[in-house]
């Protein structure tokens, strides 16, 4: 039997079952589709953590309290404890003890609500020391930043993010009260952007002093310091300068007692990102599943249709269809069911990665390796659905299949 | 001496020796022919009569090579069919012989030229010939004006001469018809023989398995079945070529 005449025939039987067909086919889309969001899901997740990782610049350290041992031997997580002070972040600027810090500056903060008039609004209240433009790479659009000066007097100045200053409609040389304690804004941070979860333009800047002593009250200790390296290159080297001169300030011989954890950025965001490439594995799974199922589907169908049609194919083979002709006919009624289920699923799954970015926060890339390849395993999956079907449709004799009734 | 008879005189078209057919199931086997021996010369019409579970419907499936047989030789056009193997009896199937069955088996999901054409898909012949010589064999039954017709749309005579032109649609040597008529009125009945004389009338050689007397009559000859056995034939089996 000639190739063409199969698969005509496999498609006109398959027609003439239409709603069962189609049903069978859905199983397949369904797998499909899942198959190429997840694909799309798990790149377009891996994409934005790549993004995420130059906007928060690459060569940055963030060193924070904590993973001391307590009198009762237990070990505390980091930022449990307070044993960062500013001298420690003045001492990591030498370059003689860190020439490959390039700056670093202490941080504390804590979330308070700012007053500008009739309006409030809460942020996160930082006090840091004039290197902090510098460290995090950020700019003052109007106005200035506080300068070293300002910071050892404790002056009553704030810098804004773009955010806040709009939230709060003020401008430069406008008073924010905190507390009580008016502050006069000196400048306005150009915009940065948000990164994860986090609006880096939603922001209030003190002098780390006046954070300390008048807003947070939380003494001379600093929740975190931020060391820039000089260059992403000099990030380990960095990390050994910082470890081993806070160890020596902090009189601590071995190293697993240190008092604060160093992290990275890329440390972070690997963290981030792993838990997302566990997920994607997850629903890659769960995907893979359906298509499993599916392929079931098909299989269960062709045992059905085998059955049903055991009288069609005792006469097919009483005129003249050899085995294999039935074989291949069967072959080619389950590859098309998976062909059908893949193409749709394909349309389906790519339509969804456009569509669904728009209405959930989610980031879909589509591949379009992802969409050739899942068609493809679509029909192995009808194909080899359809083998033992095929097959048992093959084997019968002649005389057996007509005498069925 | 034999009596002379027509068939003695023609070339053998089918010889049967001494074929045996067993059915096992389980421990239990059940002889459904019993050494049968039988020639059919080119051009004859032979009706095979006999009550139920007298082997009749079991002879004609090895005659149609549908079923092959136990034990015995069975030989058409001059091959021994029994040495064949799946692929080069399903060419015998579709080249040689015509089958028509009691239950028409028509495949409901085709229309009647689609029916007609089933045969020749198998035989590697092009689209355009297929639907041409379905087409003539439908007009040759008488129902040109049936094509587009499925199975469903048709009377029960109607479905018949469909599949005789399924039969007849390969230009096949034998037609073998198991109770062609069994399940359609008499009137339909008388049509479908006419078309079997017809037929033998071209040179075709017939086989037609019968209840009925009259259609029996239709034939030249008549072979009595009993037990997996041939009782009565006027044509002695062991008789010379």
């Amino acid at each position: 039997m000639r190739m063409g005449d199969t698969l005509m025939s496999g498609f006109q039987s398959l027609s003439s079952h239409r709603l069962r067909s189609s049903l069978t086919v859905l199983g397949i889309l369904i797998g499909i589709a899942a198959v190429i969001l997840t694909v799309g899901f798990g790149e377009g997740a891996s994409s934005s953590v790549a993004a995420e990782i130059s906007s928060l610049g690459s060569n940055l350290l963030i060193v924070q309290p904590g993973s001391t041992t307590n009198s009762s031997g237990v070990q505390l997580g980091f930022g449990s404890a307070s044993t960062l002070s500013v001298e420690d972040a003045v001492a990591l600027t030498s370059h003689y003890v860190a020439p490959d810090v390039a700056g670093a500056v202490p941080v504390v903060s804590g979330s308070e609500e700012l007053v500008a008039g009739s309006k409030n609004w809460t942020t996160t209240l930082t006090g840091t020391t004039a290197g902090y433009l510098f460290v995090r790479s950020r700019s003052v659009g109007d106005g200035s930043f506080f300068t070293s000066a300002q910071v050892a007097d404790g002056a009553d100045v704030v810098v804004l993010g773009a955010t806040t200053a709009q939230e709060l409609d003020v401008g430069v040389g406008s008073t924010v009260d905190v507390n009580g304690l008016p502050l006069q804004v000196i400048g306005i941070l150009d915009t940065a952007g948000s990164s994860g979860s986090t609006d880096e333009d939603d922001m209030a800047l003190v002098p780390i002093s006046t954070a300390q002593l008048q807003v947070l009250g939380s003494g001379s200790s600093v929740s975190t310091i931020y060391v820039k390296a000089v260059s992403n290159q000099a990030l380990g080297a960095a990390y050994q300068e910082v470890d081993g001169e806070l160890l020596a300030l902090h009189h601590i011989s071995t190293p697993a007692d240190a008092d604060f954890t160093i992290t990275t950025q890329q440390s972070l965001v690997a963290a981030s990102s792993s838990v997302d490439s566990t997920l994607t594995k997850l629903l890659a799974g769960i995907a893979a599943l359906s298509l499993i199922v599916g392929g079931i589907g098909v299989m269960n169908i062709m045992l059905v249709a085998v059955t049903e049609r055991v009288r069609e194919i005792g006469l097919r083979k009483a005129v003249g269809a050899t085995a294999g002709d039935i074989r291949r006919q069967f072959l080619s009624e389950a590859s098309m069911l998976g062909l059908s289920g893949g193409l749709a699923g394909a349309l389906i799954g790519s339509v969804g990665a456009e569509v669904l970015p728009h209405w959930a926060d989610v980031s879909l890339s589509l591949s379009p390796v992802a969409v050739v390849g899942s068609v493809v395993v679509a029909v192995g999956i009808g194909l080899m659905s359809g083998v033992y079907p095929a097959t048992r449709a093959a084997r019968l004799e002649p005389i057996d299949a007509l005498r069925n009734e | 001496m034999a009596p002379e008879h027509a068939s003695a005189r023609r070339s053998a078209l089918l010889e049967l020796e001494g074929i045996w057919k067993t059915y096992r199931s389980g421990a239990l086997a059940v002889d459904a022919l019993r050494g049968v021996s039988l020639r059919v010369g080119r051009g004859e019409f032979v009706a095979v009569m006999g009550p139920s579970g007298s082997g009749k419907s079991t002879l004609m499936h090895i005659l149609g090579c549908l079923d092959v047989p136990s034990a015995g030789r069975y030989i058409l056009e001059g091959r021994d069919v029994s040495a064949l193997d799946d692929g080069q009896l399903a060419e015998v199937r579709s080249r040689r012989i015509g089958f028509v069955f009691q239950q028409f088996n028509l495949l409901a999901s085709l229309d009647a030229v689609r029916n007609v054409e089933l045969p020749l898909l198998y035989s590697d012949t092009s689209r355009a010939d297929r639907r041409r010589l379905a087409l003539e064999a439908l007009e040759r039954v008488g129902l040109a004006d049936r094509v587009d017709h499925r199975p469903g749309e048709l009377s029960g005579g109607q479905q018949q001469r469909v599949a005789i032109a399924r039969a007849l649609v390969s230009e096949p040597n034998l037609i073998l018809a198991d109770e062609p008529t069994g399940n359609i009125d008499s009137q339909a009945s008388a049509e479908v023989m006419n078309l079997l004389l017809d037929l033998h009338g071209e040179g075709r050689t017939i086989v037609v398995i019968t209840h009925e007397a009259e259609v029996a009559a239709t034939a030249g000859r008549t072979v009595r079945m009993r037990d997996g056995a041939i009782v009565g034939d006027p044509v002695p089996s062991g008789a010379p070529a």
